[in-house]
């Protein structure tokens, strides 16, 4: 099914795209043990996906429950549009010392890097459709990635008693709390990533209490 | 590529030993090549028997549990908290690990890869070192600066014993000698005329060829098995045992055990065949390496100035530290340290009297009050002392007041020179209030005792510890006596001693929680003195008093007593013991890390360990105050 979707793409698609593409081609359906998992993250200029930017993207990498520091993604991102409000929250300049890649540079990067992984994201509905939108300026398809939310996640992790006492929207700072993550380096693309790398983790230990985790059940919303 | 994860990582490792040793580029280098990994409670990180892993781990949040299994047996050797290292063995020797470590609850370890490690800190003898400490020590736990530092202590020559020990001794430059043609009553007057305790017979080349000591001269002459004219070569030791000249202390040290010797000649090259050029005592050797008791209190005793008294009671305090960092037992330590203090304090005195223009006219004691008063006095504190004299006619009152105030002025100035600081309330000797004839003070007492209020049971916890120093025993003597016939005729007096005992709560909150200080400087700290050694203070003092015992004066003892007169509370009395001498060394070694009293604690620099032990000792505290409130039918009181 997946394989007619691909054929639609247009026939001079780049070859890093190409490459991408051809990464789900082959790709075994493996345990949830064996397979390789991303948690990124987005700073924006705001949360309109159609007139805000990325201005950097975060992301690490694990197979099982290692998290590999020499193997992650720090990509800061040269913008035109620019919103000094949101700048209180992570920090990033229109100027500033950082070394700055092209948008089409951190698609390149970024689609090298995630290849056919699972994705995780806090909130991940966000950070793909400002991803998408990012792709379809630079006439490209959109991510092919499975996704997982850790917000919705964590809601299922609960134990249907609690259930009526969630709350609507958990912040990645709720998830921090109750699951006991130090917040370090919060609020940073690549710091929210190894955070929700290990929320996950965390979650993903007691939804898998009984060793049965199902694929199904993981990711469905 | 910036890696903020890795700067991250490498922010967290910064904290903690050997990585705080590390330049910030070399960490860098390293946090990038660390493995973050999760782990759910009972992982397993590796197994007894498991081939090396190519890295060793830090603990980043969690704790993990290292245990040795054998069979169905399983021995825990440690839990490892955050910045606790782990998995050292392939750093050391490359072969299987011999201890399991799986995760105590959900943790996250960081896995640090040895070559990396170790090509970033090849050179790094101090890490190396540090890491070989931590390996061979099980039960070690570096959560701060001070306790890694305490690892270091035995194998790096960094501390100032150690530079001691390699420093050259220092002997006697210029011995003195006698021929081989003397007879041993020559030498023998030679020996008392210098007053020395060896001599060395040289030839006539000036070479040692034999040494005479005291013990010679008792065990040879004295019982008769040879005369006192016989020659010296028939009595003296030969062949002598020689150094070189630039012996270390160490080495020294190490001859004279080797060869249970006590004297050791220095020759010009080292050897019996060249001339003599000094003589190292073992006496030398201890006054060289300073930091031991017996040295101690004979320079206090030999002293002539207050600056000289001040040098080694600071001695005293490095010796406080190593007994603390050596665990020796708290009760031997305090009996030491109260030793020299007392020394001081008699040594004090001695040299004042020596300054006053006449000898004192009656007889009189100097007191020891509060903590020194109990000899449970560690660290420096304010000075708390009296002085009682005799009685004298009314017309001679006023002179013999003015010539003790004066004698108290100078002693506690030269106290406050050697570093006890003067008491803030004035409860000092050099006060007039403080300073009484023997009448005076048996009528403070009965006062204080037969119409207590908050003042005279605030003054009476200070002055029912008091202690004799110096002078004379009689007049304290009677004086307690006094006390005692006093006590006999009410029980008020130690309903309020009662009441004080109990009125601060033990010292956990509802939630088990420390109570800490609400407000002033001091503010989120423990209070170990007012929370918890005060309560057991007071309350041995009541019960030992109610039991008209004197003389025992230290909490612990009390205790110890108390438990002897009352077996069917033994095991509460000894628990108190115990508490308070646990309590004394959390106070002494805080004051250590912050050369201060170690009054206040905080309670973020205790790892979780000390926590609970400090807790432990809690328990105590609330069930002497229930035994106190029965006893003394406090509950209609308060």
């Amino acid at each position: 099914m997946i394989f007619k979707w691909f054929r639609k793409h247009k026939k001079n698609a780049p070859d890093f795209w190409v490459d991408y593409v051809d990464s789900f081609k082959n790709a075994d359906k493996n345990s949830i043990g064996e397979t390789r998992f991303v948690a990124f993250d987005t700073e924006t200029t705001g949360f309109d996906k159609k007139n805000d930017r990325i201005l950097s993207i975060g992301a690490v990498s694990f197979i099982g429950k290692s998290i590999q520091v020499n193997n992650s993604l720090e990509l800061y991102l040269e913008q035109d549009v620019f919103n000094p409000e949101t700048v209180k929250i992570h920090g990033l300049m229109k100027k500033g010392s950082l070394e700055k890649v092209t948008e089409l540079e951190a698609i390149k990067t970024f689609l090298a890097y995630v290849k056919n992984a699972v994705l995780i994201a806090h909130h991940a509905n966000f950070d793909k459709n400002m991803m998408n939108e990012m792709l379809s300026r630079n006439g490209l398809g959109k991510l092919k990635n499975r996704f997982i939310d850790t917000g919705s996640l964590f809601n299922k992790s609960k134990h249907i008693i609690y259930r009526e006492n969630l709350k609507e929207h958990y912040t990645l700072d709720d998830l921090c709390n109750e699951l006991n993550v130090p917040k370090v380096d919060r609020h940073t693309a690549n710091g929210d990533a190894l955070i929700t790398a290990i929320v996950f983790l965390k979650i993903l230990s007691r939804l898998d209490k009984r060793k049965n985790l199902e694929w199904d059940y993981l990711l469905k919303t | 590529m910036k890696n903020s994860i890795a700067e991250r990582v490498g922010d967290f490792l910064k904290g903690y030993p050997p990585f705080n040793m590390l330049s910030n580029n070399t960490l860098l280098k390293i946090a990038t090549e660390v493995t973050i990994n999760y782990l759910e409670k009972g992982d397993t990180i590796f197994k007894k028997d498991d081939p090396w892993h190519d890295r060793f781990y830090v603990v980043r949040d969690g704790a993990i549990n290292l245990y040795y299994s054998n069979g169905d047996v399983k021995d825990i050797m440690n839990i490892h908290d955050t910045g606790d290292l782990f998995g050292l063995r392939p750093l050391i020797t490359k072969e299987p690990y011999k201890l399991t470590a799986t995760a105590n609850e959900e943790s996250i370890v960081y896995a640090i890869p040895i070559s990396v490690f170790q090509s970033e800190t090849d050179n790094n003898t101090k890490v190396q070192k540090y890491l070989i400490t931590a390996f061979a020590s099980n039960a070690f736990d570096p959560y701060t600066e001070e306790e890694a530092g305490k690892i270091f202590v035995d194998y790096l020559p960094n501390t100032s014993q150690d530079i001691v020990n390699f420093q050259t001794a220092n002997y006697t430059k210029s011995p003195i000698t006698c021929s081989t043609e003397s007879s041993l009553k020559d030498a023998a007057k030679k020996m008392s005329a210098y007053k020395i305790g060896c001599i060395v017979v040289v030839d006539d080349e000036k070479k040692p060829v034999g040494i005479i000591t005291n013990s010679d001269i008792k065990n040879k002459i004295a019982t008769g098995l040879f005369p006192i004219e016989t020659p010296v070569t028939n009595i003296m030791s030969s062949p002598v045992i020689t150094g070189k000249k630039g012996l270390t202390i160490a080495d020294g040290q190490l001859q004279m055990i080797k060869r249970s010797i006590g004297h050791l000649c220095i020759t010009k090259d080292g050897t019996d065949n060249s001339k003599l050029i000094g003589v190292l005592t073992h006496h030398d050797i201890l006054v060289n390496l300073g930091k031991n008791p017996t040295v101690i209190l004979k320079e206090i005793k030999r002293a002539k100035r207050t600056k000289k008294i001040r040098a080694a009671r600071l001695k005293g305090n490095a010796l406080l530290k190593s007994y603390i960092e050596q665990n020796i037992p708290i009760t031997h330590i305090i009996n030491v340290i109260s030793q020299i203090n007392d020394a001081v304090t008699i040594r004090v005195v001695e040299l004042a009297l020596k300054k006053m223009p006449t000898p004192p006219p009656v007889a009189f004691s100097w007191l020891a009050l509060g903590s020194q008063g109990r000899r449970e006095q560690l660290l420096f504190t304010d000075q708390d002392n009296a002085l009682v004299f005799d009685d004298v006619p009314e017309e001679q009152y006023e002179v013999t007041k003015t010539y003790f105030l004066k004698l108290a002025k100078l002693v506690t100035k030269s106290l406050n020179k050697i570093g006890f600081e003067y008491c803030e309330a004035d409860m000092m000797a050099s006060n007039p209030e403080w300073c009484k004839s023997l009448t005076e003070w048996k009528n403070q007492f009965t006062n204080w005792i037969l119409s207590p209020d908050e003042k005279a049971i605030l003054l009476s916890s200070i002055f029912f510890d008091y202690n004799c120093v110096y002078g004379d025993k009689q007049v304290v003597d009677d004086l307690t006596n006094t006390i005692f016939t006093t006590l006999e005729k009410t029980d008020l007096f130690y309903k309020f001693l009662g009441r004080d005992a109990v009125k601060s709560p033990t010292p956990l909150g509802f939630f088990k929680q420390f109570l800490v200080e609400q407000n002033g400087d001091q503010k989120e700290l423990f209070n170990i003195k007012s929370r918890a050694l005060m309560p057991l203070i007071d309350a041995a003092r009541l019960l030992i008093l109610s039991k008209q015992i004197s003389g025992v004066n230290n909490t612990s003892e009390r205790f110890e007593k108390l438990a002897e007169l009352e077996p069917n509370n033994k095991e509460l009395y000894e628990s108190c013991s115990y508490a308070f001498k646990a309590l004394s060394k959390f106070k002494t070694k805080q004051g250590l890390l912050g050369t201060n009293s170690g009054k206040f604690i905080d309670l973020e620099t205790l790892t979780k360990e000390e926590k609970l032990k400090l807790r432990r000792c809690f328990k105590p505290i609330q069930k002497i105050q229930e035994v106190l409130k029965i006893r003394f039918d406090l509950k209609n009181f308060m």
